[in-house]
């Protein structure tokens, strides 16, 4: 449903990770189909599967996975550049004041602190204006206070975007701000609520 | 797409993840282009030299006038034109006579070149653009002396009556040939009419001197070569010079093989930094794909960042050989007289066809590696890019440098050399980089905590440790070649014209003069006197078939076989001649007559091994077998014989000799004395050209020197991109040690344990290639003898050490001055 949160819960090799890549179509099921926005996500080859990322998916991922040689500003332009599409570096723009990162727009990722990487990588999310999140643990890697912060804008930015969120998370507290949760054990649904 | 490519190639840049291929690409190109500049301008310097030995850029000799409608078209094509008339002819003074070889010019000659005169006998000559004023004559300096004369004596020729004027100390266009025996007099042509000398039936030699815009001239040749009959002739250029052409191939081929080095080296440069852009990439890639870009879009991206790089590099590479030229063509000025026309475009193709092949050939396949990095990746680290084997990646990159090595060294075998040799030399590296890994591995685990945890982690991967210490004894050879064994090199290049090289020669020795002159000679205290047995004989048959200037299409073989060449006969092979074929005289060749043949007369003549030669000498004939061909050295100033025979075949023709040897400095009267108490002596000086041609070689070293800066940047660059090639594992290496507590120290000290093997070892290995390439070029590339230098041995691992605990220095520094958190967090 449009605009629903989803969180992903489960004990480390539980199957988390492969959900997630099956449903980003970044790893291939042995069987089994995956449907985005009506297409059949494995009917198509890795070139579709591509354009289908670049059209309606925007990822978090716990490691930030910032690139290192651009800037915060060409981060997050990035995604909108290889779609080739017009006024980048203004919606990047925009979408970095949105995370409160106005001032640091020039500043590489290893100038930045833990949380101002997420951030940063929030803003690359959503400057495309995704129909689907996908999120990797994204506060695996930040401290409680740090993780809290993110994890409110990321909520908010959602409501504001009307974006379908799935949120893979082992974060009880976390889990509990979204609307259904699945939980995994050993490859299959545990759980459901 | 192009934008984007472009965009990303500024960021990159900006981040400084391109610099070592840039700096390799523009250090590779640079070399390429600055010595592809250098031999254009080193072919332009010698076709001058070639066109002074010619006093011309064309010059056309016939046995009668030349016809006034020739002196019209070049004056219709603008061209500049001299004239002379040489000819043979008594000269007199007071008692004296003397054959002189008489030289009618007209002003302006030489059209290249110029002459040198000094206002008496052994007193400083000059240059000069003046030719003999009318009713006076020039002398050379044997002239002079034998004759008796001073300046503004009179002298006789034919009908007339001369003033001697200067001493003729230098024809550009006489050469050192020991055929010109006879005295130079020079007059002017204006005055030849007056002597009678010109008779009908006179045996004269008609000159006609050509210069002018190079393709002005190369369009009158044209025109001029249809229109030749009977006796008419052009003179070619080839092999003029060939003291000093030897001089620049060497210098040629030391910058050929230098700007293959420096290929070399800045392909290894490549290879290592694309391997740390495509490792440093992984990530980015992964990512990009999560946002939907597809493989070509992907590569697209990549291809043209890495085009672009290439091109930008390129031109800032053939900018910087532009500049290293011109400085070699300021260096060179001496010796390429005149200004040059501006060097072409084909070295600015050269560089950059160098630098796109070899960026291309070595960061193309790991870049259509990177497009197949799993997008997964950005959620599961252990995923990586399929992996293949390192052959399958740069097989391509090998190939390009196999290319660009022909291309540069225009033949096959030494490319196969260079490329044999360097891709022996790593495999052989590897091999013992590998093998020392496992021994110390085997023996050396004993120690502090430091220690045993730096060698562990030296022995956790020896594959890639062995390929890192291959890439710093590459780099360290190259340093190592280019400073301590260039020295040595260069040096016995120089060794090759000593300043107490021969440098007058005698001719016409007769037989019994032979002691008399040792002793005149020993007490004017002259060493290493050397003499030769010299019998003047015409080739009449080879195999029994008689030869002839019919036989042979080219004009220098048709004059040759002609003449007479200049027969010595020896027992032992003379000191700078090299038997190619055959062997040298053995008994039983001495008992039954043999010849050796010089390997370039054997190819214009077509003579091979075992064919008989039949000789003609003063009515007598006299045959042989050739059991040898032997290659000269032609930039040893000494007597050089195109034939030697054994001694009992000659011993019983007339004989006379020829002598060279070293003038004392400071005895400008020597010649004058010698000529005095042997009269019958011809003394050729060669002392001016000697110089000239020391001059030149020092010239031709300091250019090499210059090039050599090329192939050095580019080692030094090859052991930075070694160095940087494993930082990042290291960082984080260190931050993991630091996470677990262990002190700076002891991060410190397990890094200098490291690193101290391994550049012990790198070390080791560049001074034992550096030895190896070193010996290998002195003996078979430039026939020079190889001093062997105890030295790099310990230079070698000293620098090596030096290098990378530098290295350690900086990089722990760096590691160490931030919080491990930072370190991990970096490189996750």
């Amino acid at each position: 449903m449009p605009g629903e949160a989803v969180a992903i819960l489960g004990a480390s090799g539980s199957g988390k990770s492969t959900l997630l890549g099956l449903l980003a179509g970044l790893d291939t099921p042995s069987s089994g189909s995956v449907q985005l926005d009506g297409a059949d996500l494995f009917g198509l080859d890795e070139d579709g599967r591509a354009a289908l990322r670049a059209r309606l998916l925007g990822f978090v991922f716990q490691s930030f996975q910032l690139l290192p040689a651009l800037n915060a500003l060409e981060n997050v332009m990035l995604p909108l550049e290889l779609a080739g599409e017009a006024g980048a570096a203004d919606r990047a723009a925009k979408m970095l004041s949105r995370v409160g990162l106005a001032e640091r727009l020039r500043h590489y990722p290893k100038t930045l602190s833990g949380g101002e990487q997420q951030r940063v990588a929030l803003a690359r999310a959503f400057v495309t204006q995704p129909k689907l999140l996908l999120a990797d643990e994204p506060t695996g890697n930040l401290d409680a206070a740090t993780g809290a912060g993110v994890i409110d804008l990321m909520f908010e930015m959602n409501a504001e975007a009307r974006t379908t969120l799935v949120l893979v998370t082992h974060d009880e507290a976390i889990a509990g701000r979204c609307r259904r949760k699945i939980r995994l054990a050993a490859g299959r649904i545990d759980g459901e609520g | 797409m192009l934008r984007l490519a472009l965009r990303m190639l500024l960021r990159d840049w900006r981040a400084g993840e391109l610099r070592v291929l840039a700096l390799a690409l523009v250090l590779a190109v640079g070399g390429v282009a600055s010595v592809a500049f250098f031999a254009d301008r080193v072919r332009q310097a010698l076709t001058r030299e070639a066109h002074q030995v010619l006093g011309a850029d064309m010059l056309m000799t016939a046995d009668h006038a030349w016809a006034p409608e020739l002196r019209d078209e070049i004056a219709k094509r603008g061209l500049s034109r001299a004239e002379s008339m040489n000819f043979v002819s008594m000269a007199r003074a007071g008692n004296e006579t003397l054959l002189a070889a008489v030289k009618a010019v007209t002003p302006g000659y030489p059209l290249r070149g110029r002459l040198r005169t000094a206002p008496g006998l052994n007193l400083p000559d000059a240059d000069t653009d003046a030719v003999p004023p009318r009713g006076t004559v020039w002398l050379d300096e044997r002239m002079m002396a034998e004759l008796k004369l001073r300046p503004g004596d009179a002298v006789e020729l034919g009908r007339a009556r001369f003033r001697a004027g200067a001493v003729l100390t230098l024809e550009p266009d006489r050469g050192v040939s020991f055929m010109n025996f006879a005295p130079r007099l020079m007059m002017r042509l204006d005055d030849l009419p007056a002597t009678g000398l010109v008779q009908p039936g006179s045996r004269i030699s008609y000159q006609l001197l050509v210069a002018g815009e190079r393709e002005g001239v190369r369009q009158f040749e044209q025109w001029a070569r249809t229109r030749l009959s009977r006796g008419e002739r052009i003179d070619s250029l080839d092999n003029a010079r060939p003291e000093v052409r030897a001089g620049l191939d060497r210098a040629q081929s030391f910058l050929g093989l230098t700007a293959m080095l420096a290929v070399v080296l800045s392909a290894v440069a490549i290879a290592l930094g694309t391997r740390r852009y495509t490792q440093r990439h992984l990530d980015g890639y992964a990512v990009m794909r999560c946002m939907g870009a597809t493989h070509s879009q992907l590569f697209a991206l990549f291809a043209w960042e890495f085009l672009t790089l290439a091109l930008a590099a390129s031109l800032m590479g053939c900018a910087l050989g532009f500049v290293v030229q011109n400085v070699v063509a300021w260096w060179l000025a001496a010796l390429i007289p005149g200004t040059l026309p501006p060097p072409g475009l084909s070295p600015v193709l050269q560089g950059a066809t160098t630098g796109l092949v070899v960026l291309l050939g070595f960061a193309l396949p790991p870049l259509l590696q990177l497009k197949d990095v799993p997008a997964l990746r950005v959620i599961r680290r252990d995923v990586g890019p399929p992996r293949q084997g390192a052959f399958a990646v740069y097989v391509v990159g090998l190939a390009a440098v196999f290319g660009l090595l022909l291309w540069q060294a225009g033949e096959l075998k030494l490319a196969s050399y260079v490329f044999g040799g360097f891709a022996g030399a790593f495999g052989l590296f590897a091999a013992i980089a590998y093998g020392a890994l496992r021994l110390i591995g085997r023996f050396g685990r004993t120690g502090s905590v430091s220690w045993r945890y730096g060698l562990a982690n030296l022995l956790r991967r020896p594959r890639a440790n062995a390929v890192q210490i291959v890439a710093i004894a590459v780099g360290l050879t190259a340093i190592l070649l280019l400073t301590l064994i260039r020295g040595d090199l260069l040096d016995a290049w120089r060794g090759r014209l000593p300043p107490d090289a021969p440098d007058r020669f005698l001719v016409n020795i007769q037989p019994e003069q032979r002691q008399l002159l040792a002793q005149f000679l020993e007490r004017n205290g002259v060493e290493r006197l050397q003499t030769f047995p010299m019998v003047r004989a015409r080739l009449v048959a080879i195999n029994g078939k008689p030869v002839g200037a019919e036989d042979f299409s080219e004009e220098r073989a048709k004059r040759q076989i002609e003449r007479e060449f200049n027969v010595t006969y020896l027992p032992a092979l003379p000191p700078e001649n090299k038997v190619t074929e055959g062997a040298w005289f053995g008994p039983g060749d001495l008992e039954r007559g043999a010849v050796s043949v010089e390997h370039w007369i054997a190819e214009r003549f077509g003579i091979r091994m075992g064919d008989a030669l039949e000789f003609l000498s003063a009515g007598r004939s006299f045959s042989a077998p050739v059991t040898s061909v032997r290659k000269l050295d032609w930039d040893s100033m000494r007597p050089n014989f195109f034939f030697i025979t054994t001694p009992a075949l000659l011993e019983s023709f007339p004989t006379s000799y020829i002598a060279s040897f070293h003038a004392p400095a400071g005895d400008a009267l020597l010649t004058l004395r010698l000529s005095q108490a042997f009269p019958n002596l011809t003394v050729i000086d060669v002392s001016v050209i000697l110089r000239q041609l020391q001059f030149v070689m020092d010239q031709l070293i300091g250019a090499v020197q210059l090039v050599f800066l090329f192939a050095l940047g580019a080692g030094v660059l090859v052991l930075y991109a070694a160095l940087l090639a494993t930082q990042d594992e290291r960082t984080h290496e260190a931050a993991v040690m630091r996470a677990l507590g262990a002190s700076r120290a002891q991060v410190l000290a397990a890094q200098r344990a490291e690193f101290a093997v391994l550049g012990a070892i790198a070390g080791l290995l560049g001074a034992l290639g550096a030895t190896a390439i070193g010996w290998t070029l002195a003996t078979r590339v430039f026939q020079l003898d190889f001093i062997w230098s105890g030295w790099i041995w310990l230079a070698g691992p000293a620098l090596g050490l030096a290098c990378i605990l530098l290295n350690v220095w900086a990089g722990a520094r760096a590691a160490l001055s931030r919080p491990p958190m930072a370190a991990l967090r970096e490189v996750i």
